[in-house]
């Protein structure tokens, strides 16, 4: 059975390009990038031009590109980074209900530390309110920070009017684009965002690698004290490969960005409305949103998302639900939940994200197994009216 | 996919599920392991705003994420499916929830055969089946043998180790569905099979407390959990007069003896009751029960059911009325109601209401139930 993969939200694989340009710096170019002798030479170099192409992908300058471990790190550097080097000003944060941990969790971190954040709601299709985010705004607000599309629904938030938003009454924005970048366009010079936290693995780089645009002028407190690397702002010797891997990796995405919108597009519509047709009592989650092209989240009534990827996994095709957590099992997803969906619906949510690499077939292909699957675990389940189940299970 | 009978093995963690794992697998069988997430004490910790994540409370003996890991390491060394599946919200609302009530009415709880009749032989199975497994496999050590239609749930031929008293609630079709591969091994055995099979837990210490527990006890869960504080009160003799105090009635079982702080002693629990919060005890004779009314009874053998309904009652059983019990001679009468009166041939030591009782017939289990009164000797 071959093997399929429509998990890419959860991370890529790496791209041959890829690889093969960071080869050069795992072996032969091991030197430190910030000695000065022949040595940090080349992998000096390396960083350097990484940083321009991760620049051009994102619109803007190569000094406002700092590099960091992951998606995570970004985020906890543009916002603690942030909110402590504007805590004189004022101690009050603006941000959602659905946004990735990175960004909840240092959000509720900074509020043992003293400062004060708003969790805008989002409605049932998982877009957020531009009159509640003006409302929430007072005179101590610092900063806003508000994901650029969902990783669990794709829903693409409209980061344009926030940024406008924020300009007006002069607040630091910053949006966790780790799921939007390489999807869609992305560009720093035309919004008015202040930071954007990019990650390598969701974009055919490898893990351990990411990125915070900084704009020019915006002061950041390092969160990683060390040496002078990352003009003060990050402290840690570069990783050279990696880094080089995710400018390999903008490079490639900036290049192939229209040509793979086009085939994600349609080979995610076709799974969409293969499911639809073939499934009934299904829900497709922020379907009345703008979305980006490469991510469906379906709730199954009567069943647990959590046994459909079992089933799927024994089919060998890999889908996802709610976020992993340490044990490898299922958390209930805020994000649903936040939507105002039952618990029953969020659990029974799966997220299939499709990447470049996916084709007509294997769509098709997911289409036939996973009628059947769904149709089994209704049978079992006690919620479902059209149970057979012959067995009523004591209590 | 294959025309192997496929199985999906409940994973603790310890040695028992390991080893049946481990032997389904050598005797041909298509297996899958699965763990439930049942309490996770270092999300339990980060979610107490005053307390740091993991700061080493790991508290619980089975199902934690410690023992989850050594339950996928198994499979992957046997290079076979492991999957865990979050069971918190059903563990919590119908097993934790069950056991602090409990206790706070003054009874003694079973959480584990609350937990085997809840969530792994209906919640766990049906995924097991809706997974499109043929059956699920847990490491208890009890037998089940068809019989003409209908299947009988038998005691583990390890005497020592059987585990037939958890089982009690079982129904057809869960005992149609579910397999014990350890009820004809001894533990002897099953360490040797562990050995056998490179098994890395092969000497793990048996887990005899409750998994949610942690070392503090279950007086200081119960605390914590409800919120309330519940004050201290008096420890009377059967006559009602006091003769000491107590810290909390929660803390007490019947038929415990140490924590009393009274002279003059031994003492034993005989009642626990939470309206008033008050502990009785009395000396050794006054513990013992001539007869008691069980509710919540589930028949295996429906021919038992039958003669406990007759007038003469249900005779040439053994009931045990906790699991390190021999069993003891009895006739069980069964009321239209649904009560079950139980009359012991000789009186029975510390029948603590809460507690599971359960029918023997030799090796075989006919039903079981749970103890609401116990009827003190005359």
């Amino acid at each position: 059975m071959d093997k399929i993969y429509f998990d890419h939200n959860a991370t890529t694989p790496v791209l041959d390009e890829v690889f093969d340009a960071m080869l050069p710096y795992l072996k032969e170019e091991w030197g430190n990038p910030s000695s000065i002798h022949w040595a940090g030479r080349v992998p000096k170099k390396a960083v350097e031009d990484a940083r321009e192409k991760v620049a051009a992908f994102l619109g803007c300058s190569p000094v406002e590109i700092i590099f960091t471990s992951s998606g995570t790190e970004s985020d906890n550097l543009g916002i603690k980074g942030l909110a402590y080097a504007k805590k004189k000003k004022g101690n009050h944060i603006i941000t959602t209900k659905v946004e990735h941990p990175a960004v909840l969790k240092t959000c509720k971190y900074l509020e043992k530390e003293g400062f004060e954040v708003t969790y805008l709601n989002v409605d049932e299709e998982g877009m957020i309110d531009l009159g509640d985010l003006k409302e929430s705004i007072r005179p101590e607000t610092i900063l806003i920070t508000v994901m650029y599309a969902n990783n669990e629904t794709g829903v693409i938030f409209p980061v344009e009017e926030i940024g406008r938003i924020a300009k007006e009454h002069k607040i630091t924005f910053h949006t966790d684009a780790v799921q939007a970048a390489g999807k869609i366009p992305i560009d720093t010079s035309s919004l008015d965002v202040d930071l954007l936290t990019i990650s390598g693995h969701k974009l055919y780089a490898p893990k351990g690698v990411g990125a915070l645009f900084v704009r020019r002028g915006t002061r950041l407190v390092p969160v990683i004290h060390g040496g002078h690397h990352e003009r003060n702002r990050r402290g840690g010797t570069e990783n050279v490969a990696g880094i080089v891997g995710l400018g390999t990796a903008c490079e490639i995405a900036t290049r192939d960005m229209e040509k793979e919108r086009a085939h994600l597009e349609k080979i995610t519509k076709r799974l969409e409305n293969g499911i639809i047709e073939r499934v009934p009592d299904i829900h497709i989650n922020g379907g009345g949103s703008p979305r980006l092209m490469n991510t469906s989240n379906i709730s199954f009534e009567f069943i647990e998302g959590e046994s459909i990827l079992l089933g799927l996994d024994m089919h060998q095709i890999a889908a996802s639900s709610g976020s992993a957590c340490t044990s490898g099992s299922l958390e209930p997803t805020h994000v649903l939940l936040a939507m105002g969906k039952t618990a029953e619906l969020s659990h029974g949510s799966i997220r299939f994200s499709l990447g470049r690499t996916n084709t007509v077939d294997e769509v098709d292909l997911l289409i036939d197994v996973l009628p059947p699957i769904v149709e089994r675990m209704r049978s079992m389940s006690p919620l479902y009216a059209g149970s057979n189940e012959p067995v009523v299970f004591k209590r | 996919m294959t025309d192997k009978k496929k199985i999906v093995v409940a994973m603790s963690g310890g040695v028992d599920s390991s080893v049946a794992l481990g032997v389904l697998n050598e005797e041909g069988y298509d297996c899958t392991g699965i763990s439930m997430q049942l309490w996770d004490y270092a999300a339990k910790e980060e979610s107490r705003e005053d307390t740091l994540a993991g700061t080493g409370a790991t508290g619980g003996s089975c199902c934690s994420l410690e023992d989850i890991a050594v339950a996928r390491s198994v499979a992957d060394a046997l290079g076979l499916p492991f999957y865990v599946l979050n069971m918190e919200a059903p563990f919590e609302r119908e097993v934790v929830e069950y056991f602090v009530e409990s206790y706070l009415d003054g009874n003694t709880p079973n959480p584990c055969i609350k937990c085997n009749e809840v969530l792994k032989f209906d919640v766990l199975l049906k995924k097991a089946l809706g997974l499109g497994a043929d059956a699920l496999a847990t490491g208890h050590y009890a037998r089940i043998e068809k019989c003409g239609d209908r299947y009988r749930l038998l005691k583990g031929i390890d005497e020592e180790k059987d585990q037939s008293y958890f089982l009690f609630t079982m129904t057809q079709f869960q005992l149609a569905h579910i397999r014990f591969p350890l009820g004809s091994m001894t533990k002897a055995e099953t360490r040797e099979a562990a050995r056998r099979l490179g098994l890395k837990n092969s000497e793990k210490e048996e887990s005899q407390e409750i998994c949610f527990i942690e070392e503090s006890g279950y007086g200081e869960f119960i605390k914590e959990r409800t919120g309330r504080n519940i004050k201290g009160g008096d420890i009377v003799d059967p006559e009602g007069v006091v003769i000491g105090a107590h810290t909390g009635f929660y803390n007490f079982t019947i038929g415990q003896r140490k924590g009393l702080g009274l002279s003059d002693g031994p003492y034993y629990v005989t009642k626990v009751d939470a309206t008033e919060n008050r502990v009785t005890v009395s000396k050794e004779e006054g513990l013992y029960s001539r007869a008691l009314i069980a509710t919540g009874i589930n028949w295996i053998d429906s021919e038992a059911e039958k003669a406990a309904l007759s007038a003469k009652g249900l005779g040439g059983i053994r009931v045990k009325i906790r699991y390190r019990h021999s069993g003891a001679e009895a006739v069980a009468r069964l009321e239209e109601s649904g009560r079950l009166i139980v009359d012991f041939r000789e009186a029975q030591r510390a029948v603590a209401e809460g507690q599971a009782i359960v029918l023997y017939r030799g090796e075989e289990v006919l039903g079981g139930g749970w103890i609401t009164k116990a009827i003190a000797q005359d």
